[in-house]
């Protein structure tokens, strides 16, 4: 994106060596017989998602080599890709990553209160995390739930229909490891 | 209000699901009708299926309009060389347009369908779905979907025993608006950079790996089998010539009831907020501006709102546009400077950064925005914005700046005055840079 994206990779939180596990070997497989055999590259994206999901939600260089070798693909290539894409996380994130959408219908439908809600309950302004690493809070583009506005991702699910006191108490119930209900927050969901 | 349109009846409804109060099944699709008449389907003569598509005037759902039928004919047969892909395109992103969602989660089993149906008909033996990265549930659920219909031999080999061979794959995209855009949705899928090809060539002789490609839009892939199922007949007896079928609304914003709705094409925006959306919070009267078919589209006054007819042709006289049919509804609470201001950000982050002007202007626009909002700038600043739109438009690759600029120039064709009221008049403003430079 145009925006540049300098990271610095905490030296603590990188793993000395990454590789597969049996579980995730057997997802690249899945994931390469998608595509032609000589355009094993597709694979790119579906594979930067699954290093970030199996290692620490984050992708240090090492990891994106990994994804490389694993591609047989020169690794400035995957670092363009990775750097490219918004979901992939160059830095570390908290365990839940809560992500407000503040465009247009979200911030007509009160995204200012969600995001100031969300940034109260963790202590992690946008664009931080907490300082138990339990949440990174990010304001985001439009998440295409708009007649569910306004919204917020936590990791791979939406909260929808949310109202601050709704918003918080997804991240608390988060937070004291409950899961909470996923999609509208609205009692009476529509 | 005595209606002017005839609500869709049930039947006549495509998604019978979208409100997500039923069966997502394949049991509850098949139960609604769903899949009835595939098998006649996949043994029509591809060329009838293309005429028939002609016909019906159907125009893509994602924003652009343009005619699928004609889309499809210019596809080549395929050889064994050079095969032929389907892809489609639900990488939903336009801020206020969340159909395609609904459509995934609620009623996959419909874009299934289409898929197949597309695929026979291009000769496309794999069909790629691209998602966007974020509806990671909805992926999900379309793949439950994807699964069952392997199960009921509705896809992979022998397709309900009319030879025809179908593949469908899911391909999540990771965050990029600009991956909307058909030739950079092909570079992301061939993992690389989404930043959009220069056309010619057309994905049509040159798509995915180089191959004949089409792509379409999640809404239009799922509404091309009830069309040849019905009739040309059946369909056009929605909407203006040229705009026919139904058509999912999202109404999003300032109303009292915010949904996605499937309504008959060339129905009035005033008919779609009172009747379908609740109402305008606050009231009719309480409007300000509406925002038509996603944040690309210009907007549309208060007054313009009164009768706008909600197509592709009838929007063309406020030089605006149906897009994504996403509306966002503006009453006079809101702060509409604040949202478009907002708007120009999302356009500035989401620039591919191929073209100069565009990465650039995308910088420049939102910094003038900006300075207006906080009454930073001074009131020739507001016709060096507008200028500024002017040399953006059409020197880039893409269309993104061209839907980055409209809502800009919408907002000085119609709210001009609330931009001077925040700016600086000229004479104080350069009063004050000469005595700082002195
Ligand atoms: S504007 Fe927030 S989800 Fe679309």
């Amino acid at each position: 994106m145009s925006s540049v994206r300098i990271v610095h990779e905490p030296a603590d939180k990188v793993r000395d060596i990454y590789t597969w596990s049996k579980s995730a070997k057997a997802e690249v497989k899945k994931i390469l017989a998608k595509y032609p055999k000589d355009q094993s590259r597709s694979a790119v994206i579906p594979l930067l998602h699954l290093a970030q999901r199996e290692f620490d939600g984050w992708l240090p260089t090492k990891l994106m080599n990994l994804v490389a070798e694993t591609l047989d693909m020169p690794y400035i290539r995957v670092y363009e890709v990775a750097t490219f894409y918004t979901m992939f996380n160059l830095a570390p994130v908290g365990k839940y990553h809560v992500q407000v959408c503040t465009n247009c219908a979200c911030m007509i439908r009160g995204s200012d209160k969600i995001l100031e809600a969300v940034e109260k309950l963790t202590g992690a302004k946008a664009g931080e995390s907490s300082a138990d690493e339990m949440f990174t809070v990010s304001e985001v583009e439009c998440l295409g739930a708009c007649v569910n506005a306004p919204m917020m991702q936590v990791n791979d699910h939406y909260y929808t229909d949310l109202d601050a006191e709704s918003a918080k108490e997804v991240l608390t119930a988060l937070k004291e490891g409950k899961t909470p209900k996923v999609g509208s927050q609205v009692k009476e969901a529509s | 209000m005595t209606l002017q349109h005839t609500p869709l009846s049930y039947e006549d409804r495509i998604f019978k699901n979208l409100d997500g109060s039923g069966d997502w099944s394949i049991k509850g699709y098949q139960e609604r009708g769903g899949y009835d008449g595939l098998k006649k389907i996949l043994t029509t003569d591809t060329v009838e299926i293309i005429d028939t598509l002609k016909q019906s005037a159907l125009r893509g759902r994602g924003g652009a309009g343009f005619p699928t039928g004609l889309k499809w004919s210019f596809m080549p047969k395929p050889t064994k060389e050079r095969p032929t892909y389907l892809v489609c395109n639900a990488d939903e992103g336009e801020p206020g347009t969340c159909k395609d969602r609904d459509i995934l989660r609620n009623d996959p089993h419909t874009l299934v369908e289409g898929m197949i149906v597309g695929c026979y008909t291009l000769g496309a033996k794999t069909g790629y779905i691209y998602i966007r990265g974020e509806y990671y549930d909805e992926a999900n659920r379309l793949q439950a979907a994807i699964d069952e219909a392997y199960e009921a031999g509705l896809l992979g080999k022998d397709i309900l025993g009319t030879g025809v061979c179908v593949d469908l794959h899911i391909h999540l995209g990771a965050g990029a608006y600009i991956c909307g855009e058909e030739t950079a949705l092909l570079e992301s899928l061939e993992g690389k950079k989404g930043q959009p090809r220069l056309k010619p060539p057309f994905p049509a002789g040159f798509g995915l790996y180089g191959m004949p490609t089409t792509i379409n839009n999640v809404e239009t892939l799922a509404q091309v089998p009830p069309i040849l199922k019905k009739g040309v007949k059946w369909w056009t007896q929605f909407g203006n010539p040229n705009n026919h079928g139904t058509k999912i609304f999202s109404i999003s914003g300032s109303v009292n009831k915010p949904i996605n709705i499937e309504a008959p094409m060339s129905i009035t925006l005033k008919e779609l907020i009172e009747h379908y959306a609740g109402g305008v919070i606050g009231g009719w009267d309480n409007l300000q501006a509406v925002i038509p078919g996603g944040s690309s589209t210009p907007m549309l006054s208060a007054e313009n709102c009164q009768d706008a007819v909600m197509d592709f042709d009838s929007l063309m006289q406020y030089k605006t546009g149906l897009g994504t049919a996403a509306i966002v509804v503006m009453n006079k609470d809101v702060d509409l400077l604040r949202v478009m201001k907002r708007i120009s950000g999302f356009y500035k982050h989401e620039s591919c950064g191929q073209c100069s002007p565009c990465r650039e202007g995308m910088g420049w626009i939102y910094q003038l925005m900006n300075d207006i909002y906080h009454g930073k700038a001074d009131i020739s600043d507001i016709d060096k914005l507008e200028d500024l739109t002017h040399r953006i438009d059409g020197h880039t690759i893409c269309a993104f700046a061209t839907g980055a600029i409209w809502p800009v120039q919408g907002t000085i064709r119609h709210f001009r005055h609330l931009m001077e009221q925040k700016v600086q008049p000229k004479k104080t403003a350069s009063k004050a840079k000469t005595k700082k430079s002195a």
